[in-house]
């Protein structure tokens, strides 16, 4: 089953784009890291525009009935997931500072950004 | 790489945001509504023809003609079919697709 | 070369699904092989046989069966997403007490990691979104 075991990891990056709550994209798109952290691949997060918002600090879904799944976040430490690149400009744009967010993450000029992108195997955009 | 983009540059800043990331030499192609993009003489005509001197650009021939866009696209954005598309796909390392 | 295709759409709203299927046929016209298409989030509802769409437009689910019946396709409905949106098979319908089933011909339902295996194993993976 590993392909790491077989010596070919992949560099599979997740892009996120989308805020919470108002789609389902956010959700479904961390279920697909969670369920992929298994595969013993190399994996990074990338957060541009709106999907910052994931990770903001304070969340609080108790008026909607539905799921908060912020914190599912700082689980991904366990499943070995700790490359998480926000995007600098999304954040200034939006007010906000990586002490706003759930988990430490490393934040990224839009250059850096690029690079991460163009190195990767399979990217998959949610 | 390849980047895709299916929405309209008017409605939405996605084609923006593919421009923001894309490196030098990489390649665009437009899709669905992102097709809009190629149109000349538009609000975002310049932009365009500014991003063509750094990535290549091509537009989904078949959205085009769906949008009746055939007669509006500008110079230096080339057409392809969906036999292109998958060629465009196999050059490229990877794809990402802005939406 | 081996494609994996992720649709994230359902039919008719959004082109992905249309999208991805022109992309899968041209594919498989200059003699790739398609590894995989993994039905995600509304996407699952390409796999519904429960559509009727007017005689004069295409027919987005039936169009998925018939190729896959064609070219022996991988067309997979993640579980999770389809559980959520009341797309099930029959063992699903009667694991989860509903009185009926409505997947395609051609479709199966499992879970993530075949989205998983088939950005692994396939040459390229292509995301059609809305």
């Amino acid at each position: 089953m590993s392909q790491t075991e077989a010596g070919v990891a992949k560099k599979f990056l997740y892009v996120n784009r989308k805020a919470p709550y108002g789609t389902i994209y956010a959700l479904e798109s961390l279920e697909v890291v969670l369920i992929g952290a298994a595969f013993d691949q190399d994996v990074s997060l990338a957060f541009l525009g709106d999907g910052v918002y994931q990770l903001v600090k304070g969340q609080d879904t108790k008026g909607l009935e539905m799921k908060n799944f912020s914190p599912a976040f700082r689980a991904l430490e366990d499943y070995d997931v700790t490359k998480l690149y926000v995007e600098q400009d999304a954040l200034a744009a939006r007010g906000l500072t990586e002490a706003d967010l759930v988990v430490p993450v490393e934040v990224v000029g839009a250059e850096r950004m690029a690079e991460i992108m163009e190195s990767q195997d399979v990217i998959l955009s949610f | 790489m390849l980047h895709t983009v299916n929405k309209s540059p008017f409605e939405d800043r996605t084609f923006e945001t593919c421009l923001k990331f894309a490196q030098e030499g990489s390649t665009i192609l437009l899709i669905e509504d992102g097709v809009y993009a190629a149109a000349k003489d538009t609000a975002v005509a310049m932009q365009v023809q500014h991003a063509l001197k750094r990535v290549a650009i091509f537009a989904l021939r078949p959205d085009i003609d769906a949008r009746g866009m055939q007669n509006r696209v500008m110079d230096g954005v080339r057409l392809v079919d969906f036999e292109g598309f998958v060629d465009l796909v196999t050059a490229h390392r990877a794809v990402q697709s802005w939406f | 070369m081996k494609f994996g295709i992720l649709v994230n759409e359902g039919p008719y709203t959004h082109a992905a699904s249309d999208t991805a299927y022109q992309f899968v046929k041209a594919a498989l016209a200059k003699g790739h092989e398609i590894y995989r298409v993994f039905f995600y989030h509304d996407g699952v509802n390409n796999g519904t046989r429960l559509t009727v769409p007017p005689q004069d437009d295409r027919n987005v689910v039936k169009r998925w069966s018939e190729l896959a019946a064609l070219h022996k396709l991988d067309l997979v409905v993640c579980i999770a997403a389809a559980q959520r949106r009341g797309l099930m098979d029959a063992a699903e319908a009667k694991r989860n007490g509903k009185d009926a089933d409505n997947i395609a011909p051609g479709f199966r339902i499992s879970g993530l990691g075949q989205l998983i295996e088939a950005g692994i194993q396939a040459d390229r993976l292509v995301v059609f979104g809305g």
